[in-house]
């Protein structure tokens, strides 16, 4: 009961994270019709800056300061993506779509040897903050609190965006440009600064995910290519282009994946895979997504 | 210049066999040429070469990108290495057949599943399947090895049914050259089953189905048959890749079903131009010999790699053999230009 109690919070904090990966990979497919290859980078990179950051910073001010470094790495995604989208993507939109693709698989090991160049080999931690907070007793086991932490940004960030998306006026012409770019540009959008804007959007979340994950897990090379996978799996099961559909997706992905760890390891992902690809079968546009 | 376009005429069959005969006849030199190292890499290339081939029949003709193709290629060579490891076979040509009736079973239950969707859902389902067979490879490691892999020593293995054997002093530079001839021989019917393939009206209904689906199917042609078989033929050509790349590469390790192999192979295919015949052929072996300079040179060869994946599609979507053809047409329109009055 315990262990299961712990799990279930394990399950919701993996969701958390792995929510905000997928809904920035949804909301860029959603508007632009990129499948962002480099999406899980993106995530990496958000984890490697804020965790290098921390920890430079860690000896030399207060704890609660560390709190509002967290975003840093978002935040420089954000400004990655911003100069990514005009300058590599923009030119190939007239193009087929698999050149896109293979744009972004070539980002993708540009993304992952660069942080191997910036941040070095060894991975890279922001322990501080999680040891600052402790942990709390849960039926008799403990839990840290930084994860609880965690799960109440994901649900913050998923509320905030979806009022963003569904409640503003950039909400209404980023949804414009993903129904109909042509009309939306017709009436007078300015469709090349929603593509900036959402692509900037899209990396800043993944991002997100990896400044809010990197005090409890460390940022090493290669979880990235881990992390897209998932999130690709994700938003198969939910729908691309859909954010109801990142949580949906997200949220059933982690307690999958929880409940494999614990009673099925060999198979644990290729169960997953297994479920996205069934979705595909019977719904290939997802649970929710729109064809 | 349209001798290896796949909308050849009669013509094209002839001219097609001027060019490949010296290409053949220096391919078959060029190890009296070499070093043994660089028989190798040319023979890793031609390897790719048969998976890029076989990939080529579905994004080139087929109008359909997989995103995995490392599978198939990764079925043949795991069959390779199960066989060595379970039945202790030691011959080439059975490792040939078993990887080719194993791939052949998988490839058609996951082609049945795939071929219904296109475009994006299409890669996502096939990079999706691909990856169960990862999981399976990476987490079943009391069967696979895991990460460690199985090894295969070419010491223990004979080429055509026993009559080569690679046992002794030197047999290293005895196995490099022999596997180099059995590749090249192995490769050659390949490019001629392919080029035969392209060219028969099944190529032709296949580029019809890439062109138009919608008039394809007025003009009653089954398309989701016709893409099951050209989905079914890539993959065997990849998974007779995998076979032969795994007595040359002495190991096998998950990492060849995982999917940044089914990139490499994408990028292979649009490095030699996939709009081509032969580019999938070339861009293979650029690609081998780039990524093997860029990994003894530089600890960054992955972004090496990047660089030149990004540049290739902004300056040179149609790729190496795509790009040439292009001077040449525009030359030869240039001299045509200058001759009239």
């Amino acid at each position: 009961m315990d262990i299961l109690a712990v799990q279930f919070l394990n399950s919701i904090f993996y969701a958390s994270i792995l929510f905000l990966i997928a809904a920035g990979l949804s909301l860029i497919y959603g508007v632009m019709r990129i499948v962002n290859l480099a999406h899980g980078a993106f995530y990496a990179l958000g984890a490697y800056v804020t965790a290098w950051t921390i920890g430079h910073a860690v000896a030399s001010v207060h704890f609660s300061i560390l709190f509002l470094l967290l975003p840093v790495g978002a935040v420089a995604v954000a400004a990655v993506g911003a100069l990514i989208e005009p300058l590599l993507l923009r030119p190939l939109y007239g193009r087929p779509e698999e050149y896109l693709l293979l744009v972004t698989f070539g980002l993708l090991l540009i993304l992952e040897d660069a942080m191997h160049f910036l941040f070095g080999g060894m991975p890279l931690t922001a322990g501080a903050i999680m040891d600052s907070l402790g942990s709390f007793p849960v039926l008799g086991l403990r839990y840290p609190v930084y994860n609880v932490l965690v799960i109440a940004i994901g649900a913050v960030a998923a509320a905030l965006l979806w009022a963003f998306v569904y409640r503003t006026r950039f909400g209404v012409m980023l949804r414009a440009t993903s129904q109909d770019r042509r009309m939306a540009s017709a009436l007078g959008l300015d469709v090349r600064r929603v593509y900036v804007q959402a692509f900037a959007l899209g990396c800043f979340i993944a991002g997100l995910g990896g400044a809010i994950v990197v005090p409890s897990q460390a940022a090493v090379l290669g979880m990235g290519i881990d992390a897209l996978i998932l999130a690709f799996v994700v938003v198969v099961i939910g729908g691309l282009g859909s954010l109801e559909g990142a949580l949906i997706g997200a949220l059933l992905v982690s307690f999958v994946r929880t409940a494999g760890i614990q009673f099925f390891p060999e198979i644990e992902l290729a169960v997953l895979y297994l479920i996205a690809a069934a979705v595909l079968l019977v719904r290939p546009t997802g649970m929710f997504g729109k064809a | 210049m349209s001798l290896l376009r796949p909308t050849g005429d009669g013509l094209s069959v002839k001219r097609s066999l001027a060019l490949a005969a010296p290409l053949a006849v220096l391919l078959a030199v060029i190890p009296q040429l070499v070093d043994a190292y660089m028989t190798q890499l040319l023979t890793y290339g031609l390897i790719f070469g048969i998976a890029a081939l076989g990939f080529n029949l579905l994004l080139g003709y087929t109008g359909l990108l997989s995103f995995g193709h490392s599978a198939y290629f990764g079925l043949g060579a795991y069959t390779a290495a199960f066989m060595v490891k379970y039945l202790g076979v030691g011959s080439m040509e059975l490792y040939i057949l078993g990887g080719i009736a194993v791939t052949a079973v998988v490839t058609a239950a996951f082609g049945y599943v795939c071929v219904g969707y296109t475009r994006i859902f299409f890669g996502i389902l096939t990079l999706a399947l691909s990856q169960v067979l990862w999981t399976l490879a990476y987490k079943f490691f009391w069967v696979t090895g895991g990460t460690d892999g199985i090894r295969v020593a070419y010491g223990k293995m004979t080429l055509l049914a026993g009559l080569v054997d690679f046992t002794g002093p030197g047999s290293y530079q005895r196995f490099i050259g022999a596997y180099y001839y059995y590749t090249l021989v192995l490769f050659a019917l390949c490019v001629v089953l392919m080029w035969v393939i392209v060219h028969s009206p099944f190529g032709k209904a296949l580029q019809a189905i890439r062109d138009n689906e919608t008039r394809a199917r007025f003009l009653g042609i089954g398309v989701r048959k016709y893409r099951l078989i050209a989905f079914l033929i890539s993959g065997l050509f990849a998974g007779l890749a995998g076979t032969l790349w795994v007595p040359l590469n002495g190991l096998v390790t998950p990492d060849i079903v995982y999917w940044p192999f089914s990139g490499e192979i994408v990028f292979m295919t649009v490095l030699g131009g996939f709009r081509t015949f032969s580019g999938p052929i070339i861009g293979a072996i650029v690609f081998n010999f780039l990524k093997t300079y860029a990994v003894a040179s530089t600890a960054y060869w992955q972004a090496a790699l990047g660089i030149v994946l990004v540049i290739l599609v902004m300056a040179l979507p149609a790729g190496i053999v795509g790009g040439l053809k292009q001077v040449a047409g525009a030359w030869r329109a240039r001299g045509r230009g200058d001759g009239a009055p």
